[in-house]
């Protein structure tokens, strides 16, 4: 039970890492500009009121427009994107319960307003998903680490951030084998506290001493306390054109309501 | 530049708990020379490679890298001159992407991007692995990372190359390849294994440990050859100079 | 126990990213000054550890289902508060990044709701109850008391974001009830597997334990510094943030059953209310109010009526015919780029 999930993550994080080591002129972008318009894409998204479901539907043309301009597996991706559905269900489940109010009519059925903001909260978890997931696909985890340096976060942070990314592979790893050697003798069933207390002790250990081998492995190569990095990408035109573009068009889906325009000159057009 | 003579004389080395691992262990290995340390699992054969770097500090006696004892003051400079690789290149291998780490080192000296970028191309080119320089370590092959490990050292032009266990882990391939890479540098070479079939290989003159004391130091087809010697230290004759169970005849 | 960006509204995201902006800033310099190098290679691989302990799934007693470890209090004694704060949010940032867990706006929450009640609160309370030279015992029950109360309090923050942020629907009184006592039992199950993963290195390896404890004093001050802070902040934010009659101070309002149009806070909510309209950037969209209200009244629960529907279905047919339309139109967009980025 466990082992597979263990194996599942890992696979999850190695194939989302794999995409970033393709190249397209958005994968070369300067990862600050990708970065700042999947922000300013989740606040957008996140600002709409509760029954907002409509003017959330444009919006899914940026992480499509992404995937297929940088050559993401669209498939995979939309299918990661949607494994998190049932997630996004629990929490909006209460709404329906406590927000009984009719908002809508169609044809003598009365719709609540809990059920509309659920279907708000289900396109809201979908969007904010896949702009992480494209973020880190078109940039890769160090670059976005080096941008949130760049962009006032603290040394140490980024230091660790890419430690932790370094070896996290290692360490699922590690207890993968773990896992798997227990559950070869122990069936599938969870571990008990008391196992699980111990294998995470152990593997606590070795990552303890794997972190002085390290710290050996460091000094030996001169480090001195302090990571130097090396040549940084630039901001340059197209990142100005890039950040600019798509924060203008979230803005004019925030204020214009093009949904609602369309339709009604739609509708008017067949009346 | 000759590189320079490494040292040990009386080296002694007492860990917290009271654990002699190092006893009175002296030699020296001159200018370009290819040395084995071997010796059974616990002879104290990692604890004297963190000597020669410079991590452990003597309890008594002292290392010496050319004419320089090694001392604080002196450590930042020995450590540019003694490049070493650790067994677990997952250990050595810390930077996200294998250029990053081969350039730690060089970066860590003050050199300019430019130099680093040199120096970078050159160790990777020099091991065969220039090509997966964007890569994160973790998508490597065993070999792949030992290579880079190894990049990450020799970028740092190190005039002594100190490796624990080079082979250990890599498949027949990956071994015998890295032994062709090896056999090929020009540094004085100090290594420690259990794959004594490599040691046969690499390293004309053997140091053989056991229990924290030098018990040989010697031409190693002669050291092979002391069945009693092996025994007694819990070593065991190379394949390569075992008789041929069918025929009873040595490889040579 | 993750805070979705699906539930937040910017303001309080951002917020929380300021609140946890300076927990991080404050933690980072904190560790630079003690300059201890061979730090930055254990807090990287604990980092990763934590990750790899929370994929292994443990069963939780008498109750069929699994859990997993939090890790927030067990990295603080590993390695006391400031590094556990970095360590933790560098975990949180790599799960929105990587698994969409909890989401980019919604970090903010996330590091405080997970790193800095354990590390801040948690963590200076165990010290206490724990002494200077614990007992098994005496280790294990403050261990277990410090992370149920970091759970419950990280459990209230959730709450208080999510109805501050006004997306969901559940009323305030009605999701502490619902979420306090869950937490409880899962704090003690956090508390029970931190203690035990502590007695097992305590057993195995006595000295990796820093047995004296690094001043509690200062740590419990920047603590309630901290949380003052925070919930200044939170507290202003939510304020301001609840455009919606379903916000917080409705649910308090609803919980002390001051309810009514006439409730004291008119005034100052009038006033709020007309600020915030002034100063809105964005105006209120999505489904519309029957009155046409852009930004509902701030005693909204007069409850709109469900009459004039048919101009309401007039207004949201068009939403939907519109929104289906864009929706084809983005994945052409996405069809047309892709052809072209094939050919480039």
């Amino acid at each position: 039970m466990s082992a597979p999930a263990v194996l599942a993550g890992l696979l999850d994080f190695r194939r989302l890492d794999l995409l970033a080591a393709e190249d397209s002129a958005l994968h070369r972008l300067d990862a600050r500009a990708k970065l700042v318009v999947a922000l300013a894409f989740v606040v957008c998204v996140t600002s709409f009121g509760r029954y907002a479901v409509a003017p959330l539907l444009p919006y899914f043309v940026f992480p499509i427009a992404v995937a297929a301009a940088a050559r993401l597996p669209a498939a995979r991706l939309s299918r990661q994107v949607a494994l998190l559905l049932p997630f996004a269900l629990l929490i909006a489940l209460p709404n329906p319960l406590f927000d009984r109010e009719v908002l809508l009519r169609v044809g003598g059925v009365g719709i609540a307003g809990g059920w509309i903001s659920l279907v708000s909260i289900l396109l809201r978890a979908l969007l904010a998903a896949a702009a992480a997931l494209t973020l880190v696909a078109v940039t890769g985890f160090p670059a976005i680490c080096g941008a949130l340096e760049r962009l006032g976060m603290p040394r140490q942070l980024a230091v660790q951030l890419l430690f932790l990314y370094r070896y996290l592979a290692v360490l699922g790893e590690e207890a993968l084998r773990m896992t798997t050697a227990r559950e070869l003798r122990g069936g599938g069933r969870p571990l008990s506290l008391r196992l699980y207390a111990t294998l995470v002790g152990r593997l606590l250990l070795r990552t303890w001493d794997r972190a002085g081998r390290i710290h050996l492995a460091m000094c030996a190569r001169g480090f001195v306390g302090d990571f130097r990095s090396g040549e940084r990408s630039r901001f340059g035109r197209r990142e100005i054109i890039y950040v600019a573009g798509w924060c203008g068009l979230f803005l004019l889906l925030r204020t214009q309501d093009p949904t609602h325009r369309l339709g009604a000159a739609l509708l008017r057009l067949f009346q | 530049m000759n590189p320079p003579v490494v040292e040990a004389r009386g080296l002694t080395h007492v860990y917290d708990d009271g654990t002699v691992a190092l006893q009175d262990v002296s030699f020296r290995i001159a200018a370009g020379e290819s040395v084995a340390i071997i010796g059974a699992n616990g002879a104290g054969k990692s604890t004297l490679l963190l000597h020669l770097n410079g991590h452990l500090t003597p309890t008594r006696g002292d290392v010496r890298i050319g004419q320089t004892p090694l001392t604080r003051q002196t450590l930042p400079s020995i450590r540019r001159s003694v490049g070493l690789v650790f067994q677990d290149p997952d250990d050595q291998l810390f930077m996200p992407t294998v250029y990053d780490d081969v350039a730690f080192g060089p970066r860590n000296q003050g050199l300019a991007e430019e130099e680093v970028g040199r120096r970078v191309q050159e160790a990777l080119e020099r091991v065969g692995v220039w090509s997966v320089r964007a890569k994160p370590p973790y998508r490597l092959s065993g070999g792949e990372k030992k290579r880079v490990a190894i990049a990450g050292v020799l970028a740092m032009a190190p005039d002594i190359l100190v490796m624990d266990e080079p082979t250990s882990g890599l498949d027949p391939h990956a071994r015998r390849q890295l032994i062709g890479l090896l056999a090929d540098f020009g540094h004085t070479r100090i290594f420690t294994s259990h794959d004594l079939d490599m040691v046969l290989d690499l390293c004309p003159r053997t140091i053989v440990l056991f229990a924290g004391a030098v018990k040989a130091d010697g031409p190693t087809r002669d050291i092979f050859a002391d069945a009693a010697l092996l025994a007694q230290c819990r070593l065991e004759r190379p394949l390569a100079l075992q008789a041929c169970p069918r025929c009873g005849r040595t490889q040579d | 126990m993750h805070m979705a960006d699906a539930l937040l509204s910017p303001a309080v995201g951002a917020t929380m990213w300021a609140a946890a902006a300076v927990a991080v800033g404050h933690c980072s310099r904190r560790i630079r000054s003690e300059d201890d190098e061979r730090r930055v290679p254990l807090m990287g691989v604990l980092g990763a550890f934590l990750f790899a302990a929370q994929m292994i799934n443990f069963a939780i007693p008498g109750t069929g289902s699994s859990g997993h470890l939090g890790g927030g209090l067990l990295l603080a004694i590993l390695l006391g508060p400031h590094a556990a704060l970095l360590v933790m949010a560098s975990v949180l940032i790599v799960q929105a990044l990587f698994f969409a867990d909890g989401g980019l706006l919604a970090l903010g929450c996330n590091i405080v709701n997970l790193g800095f009640f354990p590390a801040f609160v948690g963590y200076p309370l165990y010290r206490r109850l724990a002494g200077s030279a614990p007992g098994a015992a005496r280790s294990g029950i403050a261990v277990v008391v410090a992370a149920l109360l970091s759970l419950q309090l990280g459990a209230l923050a959730v709450v208080l974001e999510t109805v501050a942020s006004g997306i969901s629907a559940l009323p305030f009184g009605t999701f502490v009830l619902f979420m306090l006592p869950i937490h409880l039992a899962i704090g003690v199950v956090e508390g029970v597997v931190t203690a035990a993963v502590v007695s097992f290195v305590r057993a195995a390896r006595p000295g990796m334990l820093p047995s004296v404890a690094p001043s509690g004093g200062p740590v419990t001050g920047v603590a309630l510094a901290f949380l003052a802070a925070a919930l200044a902040l939170g507290g202003v934010g939510a304020w301001g943030a609840s455009k919606d009659p379903d916000g917080l101070e409705w649910s308090i309002a609803r919980i002390t059953g001051a309810t009514g149009p006439d409730a004291p806070q008119t005034a100052v909510h009038a006033a709020l209310g007309r600020f915030q309209q002034q100063a809105a950037l964005l105006p209120d969209y999505g489904f519309r109010r029957p009155d046409g209200a852009a930004a509902p009244t701030p005693e909204g629960q007069g409850a709109p009526g469900d009459g004039a529907s048919g101009d309401r279905l007039g207004t949201s047919v068009a939403g939907v015919v519109g929104g289906a339309i864009t929706l084809l139109l983005a994945l052409l967009v996405g069809l047309v780029l892709r052809r072209q980025a094939r050919r480039a």
